[in-house]
């Protein structure tokens, strides 16, 4: 979430283009627009495919929106539509994908052990800058099993709050804690070592010093 | 009693997010101070998630929100 949600703007909005004001749905999705190209871009890993379910999740959307009932945010129900969008898509082998449905829907076990290091306690945010860094980041979560990927975007990337991310992918809130937590481990222990090297500069946010 | 390391680590993303109780914390926090690795593994975990959760890692496709808002207008028209 780069954007805060808005009920009362919500609210307003929806009863008016249901009165006939189609054309304020433009401002009501908009804020939605990120949170729903990367919740499907997590469950289809394709740019292209991602884009195209966010235009028929919008679609969806508006062609629903009567349904809306305001027992849920807003952007709640936005985004269960979008991931039933992307399910449904995977399940007819439409996404070019490698995952399977239970690899998205089931825990998996496996080994959470950090990377042990000592030496990477700067971060390079300007470093940022340097495309190659924001190519491992994102190639690492790319890599992630698909279940820990979709929490991640939802809770680190789109900054929701664990009771909307459990409600957006039908999990609880504990099994948000216990997936995020293993999503970080995961890539703690894949980026640490290889991000050492990004280091240089005196930037930094935690651990300089040390 | 201290805490160990195992332990520590099943909670540094809790401990990130501030979400564990002031008991369990100040024994991290104890555990923390003398423990470089754990230390070391939280600085990590916690730089991780600041990298991942910058804007410029995942950016919207160029031209995304207009052709979304060019198929969108096709619908309500």
């Amino acid at each position: 979430m780069k954007t805060a949600p808005n009920p009362d703007f919500e609210a307003e909005c929806i009863r008016r283009i249901l009165q006939g004001e189609r054309h304020l749905f433009h401002d009501l999705i908009r804020p939605c627009e990120r949170s729903i190209y990367f919740l499907l871009f997590a469950l289809l890993r394709n740019e292209a495919d991602a884009e195209d379910a966010a235009q028929e999740t919008v679609i969806k959307v508006y062609r629903n929106l009567q349904n809306f009932r305001g027992d849920s945010q807003f952007r709640t129900w936005v985004l269960s539509i979008a991931r039933n969008e992307g399910l449904g898509r995977i399940r007819k082998g439409q996404a070019r994908r490698e995952d399977s449905l239970d690899a998205i829907t089931e825990e998996q076990g496996g080994d959470y052990t950090p990377a042990f290091l000592t030496s990477w306690r700067e971060v390079p945010t300007e470093a940022l800058e340097r495309k190659e860094l924001g190519e491992i980041l994102r190639k690492a979560i790319e890599g992630l099993p698909a279940i820990y990927r979709n929490v991640l975007m939802l809770r680190d990337i789109e900054e929701m709050d664990v009771k909307e991310t459990a409600a957006v992918l039908g999990i609880t809130e504990g099994s948000v804690k216990v997936r995020l937590h293993r999503a970080r481990a995961l890539l703690q222990r894949d980026l640490a070592p290889r991000l050492k090297g990004f280091a240089p500069k005196r930037a930094k946010l935690f651990g300089w010093g040390a | 009693m201290r805490i160990d390391c195992n332990h520590v680590w099943d909670y540094i993303s809790a401990y990130i997010d501030g979400e564990v109780d002031a008991a369990l914390r100040s024994e991290i926090d104890r555990h923390l101070e003398t423990c470089e690795l754990c230390s070391a593994i939280l600085d990590s975990t916690r730089n991780v998630v600041v990298l991942v959760a910058d804007d410029r890692v995942f950016e919207l496709p160029a031209g995304f929100s207009e052709r979304l808002h060019a198929r969108l207008e096709r619908e309500l028209v």
